[in-house]
């Protein structure tokens, strides 16, 4: 039989893997905005701290943040639950990976943040200006749609990396579509053969589909977003 | 409790015992060691991915295309338990005896991984050719290798060093997958300590110290190799548009 009758826990899987990684790139996303505005903002107190989170998050490893926020967290609810004497309170799996993966790719969602709204023309802004445009409405209706044409290609690139990093959620107890192949491994491995191959493989073919069809989608936005400009090639 | 963990760990963090080696040391000879293998695999794979013969291109294309298109974490599962639940490989003896180590597998993954990205990279960059640098070397009667080892290498590299670099933290990083196929590495260490003193923030955060370490130091070396190699390509003024580092 195909997949062994693992066909829908590999399904479900996959669309955990997916949910996760949408919920982490809205996060990631608005994370972005928020450190690029603070980086270009032009205030100490806010770039500063930008400048940290950029660099710190950039510098460490994913799977090291990830179980340093995942543990550290589990633990201090633990101290506190503790202190209050309430029973232990555990973190939902899910929200974790989201906020984790949310956080740390926010860093790099910074960055190319900060580079696209830098490639607008200063013009744009100074012609916003003489409109009588707040800066405000500037943002929203001038320099962002502009912005994406320049920060989409980054997006695509941080949106394969998320997609991918899901699979690392499998660590901390997360049931994705690793996870599912690794437990009909688990569950096959007394009938012995080909069993943990075929699971992985199909594994990989589920993520290159993945990867294939945001290719595809990430196309068509840059198309859309191009309109109006010549193709640069 | 935070300096019992300090005073037990600390040589396990850094580099173990001769013969038990741990933590930094090896995290870095998995670096090394899977960035050399994947650039001398890399260079003849750009080579035949940029050729106009399809027969070259083609299977270069499908190599770079599911090595970049799935996780490493899978590719290294594939190569550590896939490959191994296979008769074939258990059947023969030269098969069977490198698959069976954790080490081999993890290092095999970690090296068809970045040679994957570090090929589109070259590719990149030796596409990026300005035209005429060629046609000179073909008035001078270049072709072939002594076209490619002269003019084309060795201006394709230069151009290609910025993503390079990026691509050598990462590997850097990726490395803390290691960690899940038995290996010691720095993040096995920080685990095993994290597990035994009930100690996660003060455990991992001791790695993630050593990690950003690690990255700083690189980007400062690639930094003063930007600086040498790619002086050629800096704007003659001096300060004006500066590039960031």
């Amino acid at each position: 039989m195909l997949l062994e009758g693992y066909g829908p826990q590999l399904w479900a899987g996959t669309v955990e893997t997916i949910t996760l990684a949408l919920g982490s790139l809205a996060l990631s996303f608005a994370l972005g905005l928020i450190g690029a505005a603070a980086k270009l903002s032009g205030r100490r107190r806010l770039a500063v701290p930008a400048r940290l989170y950029t660099t710190v998050v950039r510098g460490v490893p994913d799977l090291v943040l990830m179980l340093l926020l995942y543990y550290s967290f589990q633990d201090l609810l633990n101290r506190v639950t503790d202190a209050l004497g309430q029973p232990q309170f555990d973190i939902d799996p899910f929200v974790a990976g989201v906020t984790v993966l949310g956080f740390i790719y926010g860093a790099y969602f910074t960055e190319t943040f900060r580079g696209a709204v830098l490639a607008v023309p200063r013009g744009q802004w100074e012609a916003a200006m003489a409109f009588g445009l707040t800066r405000r409405r500037t943002f929203f209706r001038i320099i962002f749609p502009q912005m994406m044409r320049f920060a989409l290609p980054g997006i695509s690139n941080n949106w394969q990396v998320i997609l991918k990093a899901t699979a690392l959620v499998s660590l901390i107890g997360l049931h994705d579509v690793v996870r599912a192949a690794q437990d009909a491994i688990t569950g096959t491995s007394t009938k012995g053969g080909y069993h943990a191959f075929t699971f992985l493989m199909a594994v990989a073919l589920i993520y290159l589909s993945l990867t294939t069809l945001s290719h595809l989608v990430f196309h068509a936005l840059e198309v859309r977003f191009s309109r109006g400009f010549q193709a640069l090639t | 409790m935070m300096m019992e963990l300090l005073q037990q760990y600390w040589q396990q963090y850094l580099w173990g015992s001769p013969g038990h080696w741990s933590g930094l040391v090896v995290t870095l000879w998995l670096t090394v060691a899977s960035v050399v293998l994947g650039f001398a695999l890399a260079l003849p794979l750009a080579i035949m991915r940029v050729s106009t013969r399809p027969w070259l291109a083609a299977p270069v294309w499908l190599f770079t295309y599911f090595f970049r298109g799935t996780p490493l974490y899978v590719q290294l599962l594939i190569c550590y338990t896939g490959l191994y639940s296979l008769e074939a490989v258990r059947a023969t003896p030269m098969l069977n005896a490198f698959f069976k180590d954790a080490f081999n597998c993890t290092l095999l993954a970690f090296t068809l991984n970045t040679a994957a990205y570090t090929t589109e990279i070259f590719a990149g960059a030796i596409k990026a050719t300005p035209q005429g640098e060629v046609e000179a070397a073909r008035a001078f009667g270049m072709s072939g290798f002594v076209l490619y080892r002269r003019i084309v290498l060795p201006s394709a590299l230069r151009r290609a060093l910025p993503a390079y670099s990026n691509e050598v933290i990462l590997m850097l990083h990726a490395t803390t997958l290691a960690s899940t196929a038995t290996i010691t590495d720095l993040l096995k260490v920080a685990r095993n300590a994290a597990s035994d003193y009930y100690l996660p923030f003060v455990a991992y955060g001791l790695a993630a110290l050593l990690y950003l370490a690690v990255t700083l130091a690189l980007v400062w070396m690639f930094h003063r190799a930007e600086r040498k190699w790619l002086a050629h390509l800096r704007p003659v003024q001096p300060d004006a548009n500066r590039t960031k580092p």
